[in-house]
């Protein structure tokens, strides 16, 4: 879907993908993070250091908040941070069993995880979707102080102007040409 | 891998978690087979060991489909799979909680489900003992097909076709050994195989199942 992409970025740097719908930036993001093989090229540093946050949350409707949380931290093995309640304005919400969240809330939930796994490199897909302006600006000073500023790394896939100041990387150059994209029996496997 | 088996027993015994769905349906089954058969204490008490084992292997199989596909809807199994857990273990710890859940009320409830058949005292240990040792199997061979059809759409019929020849061997020696020991000849032998196909199982299948799930997160 995409060729010829390279970015290397240091501790405390975050890039934003941008491009159109289709393009491959979900692709992009999975690849690094390990979850599909790229066709050519390399990753270098992800892997173990890498966090990956999807379109979706992976909320279970019958865990609360704390625990859904709580259960992130224990994966990961990491202690719950106490302040990530008040980050992601969830103090409110712990005990409300996360089936009872809005949209907003189930993302906010989402985006916690990335607070409480402690992971150096994010791998964001559209993170602010669904989420109010406020919200997202929360997100973002998050980003800004609790991660790129504490020497993580970031990569976004995004439409909206987080007000990051990120530098930005344009993948519709990128554009695999259709022959290059192999053949439909690699494309069913 | 802790986090991982209690999330999902605590996920399972919460509403909507489908816990007790494998142990209803044993015990409708079982109830409903004197009605079926007829009350003769002879026929049921012989027929017992093989009723109670096809009972139990159905009632693993129905709850199968949900081991992966609810954490596939929501968005759960690719954060998942790029957590520090090896997907090996992951597959290994989907099993055994689909064991707890599913596998052990039916080990619990076979003698009591077994006395409602006329199966004679002397097999009720063998009964327990074969049901204890299959039972992981089922749960393993199980994860390894949900984890082959979790991408799916109405992947439940292919589940089934894939499972039940894989448990076609559990079957045999797990109702041969019980059926030896209700008829008091030695069941150790059917044990010993049955016991042979559920380490084969711990050692492999969380490999495959594993190597599996790698294929449909792509």
């Amino acid at each position: 879907m995409l060729t010829g992409v390279s970015f290397r970025l240091s501790p405390g740097q975050g890039l934003v993908l941008r491009g159109a719908n289709g393009l491959g930036k979900t692709t992009l993001l999975r690849t690094i993070a390990g979850l599909q093989p790229a066709l050519s090229g390399r990753i270098e540093g992800a892997g173990e250091r890498a966090g990956y946050a999807s379109h979706a949350d992976g909320i279970k409707p019958a865990l609360t908040v704390a625990e859904t949380l709580r259960f992130w931290a224990d994966l990961y093995r990491t202690d719950l941070p106490e302040d990530v309640f008040e980050l992601f304005d969830l103090a409110d919400l712990r005990d409300r069993p996360a089936g009872t969240l809005s949209a907003g809330q189930g993302r906010r939930l989402g985006l916690a995880r990335l607070a409480v796994i402690g992971r150096e490199v994010l791998l964001l897909d559209e993170p602010t979707v669904s989420l109010d302006a406020f919200s997202v600006k929360r997100f973002a000073t998050f980003l800004r102080e609790h991660h790129l500023g504490r020497g993580g790394i970031a990569v976004i896939a995004t439409h909206i102007d987080l007000g990051l100041d990120l530098p930005e990387l344009e993948l519709e150059p990128h554009r695999a040409a259709p022959e290059a994209q192999g053949g439909s029996d690699e494309a069913f496997l | 891998m802790k986090a991982l088996l209690g999330r999902d027993l605590r996920l399972a015994v919460r509403a909507g978690g489908g816990f007790g769905l494998g142990l209803a349906f044993f015990l409708i089954v079982v109830v409903l087979v004197p009605f079926g058969v007829g009350p003769e204490a002879a026929i049921l008490a012989r027929i017992a060991p093989g009723i109670l084992w096809v009972a139990a292997l159905l009632a693993a199989l129905l709850s199968l489909d949900r081991i992966f596909a609810l954490d596939h809807e929501d968005g759960s199994l690719p954060l998942l799979a790029t957590a520090p857990l090896p997907m090996e273990m992951l597959a290994l710890a989907k099993a055994l909680a689909h064991w707890i859940t599913t596998g052990l009320p039916l080990v619990v409830a076979a003698p009591v489900l077994g006395v409602l058949l006329h199966l004679p005292g002397q097999a009720m240990p063998w009964l327990l003992l074969s049901l204890a040792i299959g039972t992981p199997a089922l749960s393993l061979i199980g994860t390894f097909g949900a984890a082959l059809t979790v991408g799916l759409r109405r992947g439940g019929l292919l589940l089934s076709l894939i499972v039940l020849p894989l448990y076609v061997p559990v079957l045999i020696f797990g109702a041969e050994a019980a059926r030896r020991g209700a008829e008091g000849l030695p069941a150790t032998t059917p044990l010993l195989l049955l016991a042979g196909i559920g380490l084969g199982c711990v050692a492999l299948l969380p490999f495959a199942t594993a190597a599996a799930l790698r294929v449909t997160l792509r």
